[in-house]
């Protein structure tokens, strides 16, 4: 593992490799509605660039300002300020007909007084695709998305999990130089959404075009993304790839919103070495490694995950971050166990216990116990 | 005992639309039926006879005035589309927060009784009245212009007058229609004529075919507007089958001009469904 220095995994908003121009850019772009005479600021002011190719996701909670974004990428907003770039071109009062990307819907939006296949070739129709392509490029894309006869139903004929793909296949069989997608597996449930996930990565390697894709939900980002954009609040919180995200948040917010964290906050005692020492109550200390600009008395927000926490009932030796606290909840997860262990000042710290050997419980409601973990796994928030 | 009574809910919630229908509708309609093939007069009494002379003899008398109240439907449920539909889409889309308000407003006028509301036609289109009075003093109309007992007041009094009955449904077709579909439209390449045409358009024919069968039929057999605005050369078969049931009290004749009016009406219903209300007209939309 390497030195984890704190600090260093803050926002960077270029895209990644080469000198190439990148599918899509937004420089510094506001949005604001006026709903009932006031004033929505919905974006306040995202600069973003996606690479060609990139799996690229927005993910923030809800009314974030995700849907919003993605549909100035694709036209039907126009900015209140900003520019909107497809590569390398400004688009900003291109309307989205002249816009050669394709959105899939939140809510899929197929035509419903079309069959599936007119559906599919809708596009290709307005761009006057000669009739023997258009039939071999729906018939191609039907097979990619395994839709193939069910050519004549109409959409209301279909499941959940069909509508979606033939949206993916309406998007897709364009050849758009992007496609974006807002969360378009959200009406599905677990089962499928995860078999959707894995085909949607599928896809996208298959056709090799970039896909924006929007998403509340942190788990389908982390897994399927090359770069996340946290949002929050219409900003960007943090624009990294998923273990960076998931290792560095760069705020609370981002610690809070990805996974679980613990969330503590110390005041800096000592400094040995390149090892921040933060002291908390009798014998507890937390360790964080140090950097310039960690200074004694200084206070420091820190996140831990809980996967990376020890339990014990006795104390364990090295040089570790510990802590005393205890066991107020054990909840038996089936591959781990996850306790939440209460300490003396009232903060509460969630740890994560692989069932890897044997299934005994290592501790129980009302125990005392060691929290204990590496000084690198200790991550300074700014 | 509660299967009993579940396998007998949907019938019991029938029973009371039937038992009106069959009060109100079928047995006046039955009825209806034998007078229309009953001869003799009003003196001496009708006698059943199966009798298909007054079908004969009131299609061979009046089919002028069948065949104008079949032109005059047809025109006014035309002229009601062409209006209407605008109007419709400007509230389903361009509504807003106020659309209801929009539906109050086009109805109110319609709070006042048809005739009534026939009537304030005719004043206002009085051959000195509010609208050609200040014309002919201008000059801008000959003198002996006038509208009254023309074709075009009594189809333009039609078509105002069941204008609601077309709106409304056409609004409720267009209301469903998801604002992202469109927006999928144009996403797809479709310009906002195509998106209208290959999207709007086919979506919105359930509610036009709502409202063609909620004012063709009226329209055609209605003898009020024909009445108050039309003259002795725009009667209409309402105005014939109003006088031969009340006036002339010749109900043979009378019933089957309605049965004729009916089959007629029937027909054309019809044959509309079918080039309209099908899948395949759908389809062909979707190219
Ligand atoms: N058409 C609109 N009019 C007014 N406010 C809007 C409109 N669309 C979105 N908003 C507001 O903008 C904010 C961001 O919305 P949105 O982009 O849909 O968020 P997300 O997709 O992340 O849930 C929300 O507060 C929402 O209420
Ligand atoms: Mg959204």
């Amino acid at each position: 593992m390497t030195e984890i220095q704190a600090g260093s995994g803050a926002a960077v908003a270029a895209a990644p490799v080469s000198g190439d121009v990148p599918a899509i850019e937004l420089d510094h772009v506001v949005k604001e509605y006026v709903s009932h005479g006031e004033v929505v600021r919905a974006v306040k002011g995202v600069s973003l660039a996606i690479a060609e190719g990139e799996f690229f996701s927005l993910l923030g909670p809800s009314g974030c300002g995700k849907t919003t974004s993605m549909r100035m990428i694709a036209g039907f907003e126009d900015p209140t300020q900003g520019v909107v770039r497809l590569h390398g071109e400004d688009v900003t009062n291109v309307p989205p007909n002249k816009r050669d990307i394709n959105m899939v819907f939140q809510s899929y939006a197929l035509f419903p007084h079309m069959n599936v296949w007119d559906n599919v070739a809708f596009g290709l129709k307005r761009k006057k695709v000669p009739d023997a392509e258009i039939k071999r490029r729906v018939g191609e894309i039907l097979e990619v998305v395994d839709l193939v006869g069910r050519e004549k139903r109409r959409p209301k004929e279909m499941s959940g999990g069909q509508q979606q793909r033939v949206a993916l296949a309406r998007a897709l069989v364009n050849r758009p130089r992007a496609l974006l997608l807002d969360e378009p597996l959200g009406a599905l449930d677990l089962k499928l959404r995860q078999a959707m996930q894995i085909e949607l990565k599928r896809i996208q390697r298959e056709v090799g075009i970039t896909f924006v894709y929007v998403t509340h939900d942190q788990s389908e980002a982390l897994t399927m993304s090359d770069r996340i954009a946290v949002m929050n609040d219409g900003l960007v919180e943090q624009l990294a790839d998923p273990r960076e995200i998931y290792e560095r948040p760069a705020s609370k917010f981002v610690a809070g919103f990805i996974g679980t964290s613990n969330l503590l906050s110390g005041t800096v005692q000592q400094i040995t070495g390149d090892t921040a020492v933060l002291a908390l109550g009798a014998g507890d200390r937390i360790l964080v490694p140090a950097d310039g600009a960690l200074a004694a008395g200084a206070t420091v927000d820190l996140t831990v995950r809980p996967e990376k926490i020890k339990i014990a009932k006795g104390r364990p030796e090295g040089d570790l971050s510990l802590v005393r606290g205890t066991v107020s909840e054990v909840v038996y997860l089936g591959t781990s166990n996850s306790y939440v262990v209460a300490l003396g000042d009232g903060a509460e710290i969630t740890v994560f216990e692989q069932n890897a050997h044997d299934s005994t419980i290592t501790a129980e409601r009302g125990d005392t116990v060691w929290l204990s973990w590496q000084p690198w796994h200790s991550y300074a928030l700014r | 005992m509660s299967r009993l009574r579940a396998s007998l809910t949907p019938y019991l919630l029938l029973f009371p639309g039937t038992l009106w229908l069959a009060i109100f509708f079928v047995i006046p309609t039955v009825v209806m039926l034998s007078l229309s093939l009953q001869s003799g007069d009003v003196v001496n009494g009708y006698a059943f006879t199966f009798n298909w002379h007054s079908y004969v003899d009131g299609i061979g008398t009046y089919h002028d005035q069948i065949i104008r109240s079949l032109v005059y439907g047809v025109i006014s449920t035309v002229i009601q589309i062409v209006i209407g539909f605008p109007v419709a889409y400007w509230i389903a889309f361009k509504g807003g927060t106020r659309k209801s308000v929009y539906l109050f407003l086009l109805l109110l006028p319609f709070l006042v009784s048809f005739v009534l509301r026939t009537i304030s036609w005719q004043f206002f289109l009085s051959d000195n009245g509010m609208l050609l009075g200040p014309l002919k003093s201008l000059g801008l109309v000959p003198e002996d212009f006038h509208i009254l007992a023309t074709s075009a007041a009594v189809i333009g009094g039609l078509a105002y007058n069941f204008l609601p009955f077309m709106i409304l449904p056409m609004y409720v077709a267009l209301e469903r229609i998801d604002p992202r579909v469109l927006e999928a439209a144009q996403d797809l390449y479709a310009s906002k004529v195509q998106t209208f045409l290959r999207v709007v358009l086919p979506l919105s024919l359930p509610g036009v075919f709502a409202g063609v069968l909620m004012t063709f039929v009226p329209a055609t057999s209605d003898y009020v507007n024909a009445s108050v605005l039309g003259g002795t050369s725009n009667t209409m078969i309402g105005n014939v089958i109003q006088n031969q049931f009340l006036v002339n009290q010749d109900y043979p004749t009378a019933s089957a001009l309605s049965f004729t009016l009916m089959a007629l009406l029937l027909v054309g219903i019809f044959a509309y469904a079918k080039a309209l209300g099908t899948e395949d007209v759908l389809e062909v939309a979707a190219r």
